[in-house]
């Protein structure tokens, strides 16, 4: 067997493919689990993707929210067990993978255009 | 039993742990490694310790010496050599020909992995010694990756031995302790280690239980 197939059988069995298709510019909600020494909760964080990153296993995304008027990016392992549930809220128009230009944007501006398509709706 | 086994880096690569946090791991493909010779303190050999093999080679690149051991032994000629010693226990419970595999090892365990680091070739003291690498600026001309003064004037005269300095870095047998046996696979013979190992993906190395152990929990 080859290097990659190797690796395969140690890294696939942590993929899930139970969570909706979801693209930069989306509003999701991500359903986390929070551990906090003994007890354990879920928190759901709302906000706008503003990138995808890696493939397989190392894959990541980032959400961004305003929360009280801070702007809050998280970076969640898009297949880390800690994401309990993912919903898709809408999907916005954009036109590049990354759009970090929303970081310099306020209030109304930084408001995406929505568009119909819904993934994994 | 065995303490130590041949393998193979296969790459790095990422998975989850059981809290769901992020472990990196270096995946080995480990064994399969025949039994070549078992030496006991009653025989000749005068001591306790089997003789493991890994990777295959032709025939005609075995030395006549070599040769004769792998035909008595009624194996294909292995590309690596490595004596083990063992306990007086063991070497009763071996015996030629005998196959370890990944099953030598759990998850949960700390081992060492021996590698052969990457060469480098010839190589300068900013990368070799992690010096620093001169000013650019306040005047600093025609030095851009100097390691600077060699030492003192008249006394000593002399440069001291061991002053870091260029050469050669890199392939070289390196060690690293205490890994943590993150899975095992024995069907595929895959072993994965928290942390990296020295060399290239598709390098030999060697793993063994840990040496020293660590102090406290991690």
């Amino acid at each position: 067997m080859n290097q990659k197939k190797l690796l395969d059988a140690i890294r696939n069995p942590h993929l899930r493919f139970d969570l909706p298709s979801f693209t930069t510019g989306d509003t999701v909600r991500v359903h986390g689990r929070i551990i906090e020494g003994e007890k354990e909760r879920v928190q759901v964080y709302e906000g706008v993707v503003l990138r995808r990153t890696g493939e397989g296993v190392t894959a990541t995304f980032t959400v961004r929210k305003i929360s009280n008027g801070i702007g809050v990016e998280r970076v969640f392992a898009l297949h880390s067990p800690r994401i309990l549930k993912m919903e898709v809220v809408s999907s916005g128009k954009v036109r590049r993978a990354r759009i970090y230009y929303l970081r310099n944007l306020q209030g109304r501006a930084a408001k995406l255009r929505k568009i119909d398509t819904v993934y994994g709706a | 039993m065995a303490n130590g086994l041949f393998g193979r880096k296969v790459g790095m690569t990422q998975i989850f742990g059981p809290e769901g946090n992020r472990v990196p791991v270096t995946v080995l493909q480990v064994g399969p490694c025949p039994i070549v010779r078992v030496k006991t303190a009653e025989s000749s050999d005068g001591y306790n310790a089997i003789l493991i093999g890994f990777g295959t080679k032709k025939l005609k690149h075995v030395n006549k010496p070599q040769q004769g051991l792998f035909a008595k032994a009624g194996i294909e000629p292995q590309a690596h050599l490595r004596e083990m010693r063992v306990s007086a226990e063991d070497v009763q419970a071996v015996e030629v020909g005998m196959i370890l595999d990944a099953s030598a090892f759990q998850a949960g365990q700390r081992v060492d992995v021996v590698g052969t680091t990457k060469g480098r070739g010839f190589t300068g003291v900013i990368k070799r010694h992690n010096m620093h690498e001169p000013k650019a600026t306040h005047g600093t001309h025609e030095v851009f990756r100097h390691g600077g003064s060699l030492g003192t004037r008249t006394t000593p005269g002399r440069v001291f031995l061991g002053k870091k300095m260029a050469g050669h870095y890199g392939n070289s047998r390196v060690s690293t302790q205490n890994l943590l046996v993150s899975f095992v696979d024995v069907e595929k013979g895959l072993v994965a280690v928290r942390g990296s190992v020295p060399g290239a993906n598709g390098g030999i190395v060697w793993i063994q239980e840990a040496t020293k152990g660590i102090k406290a929990p991690v």
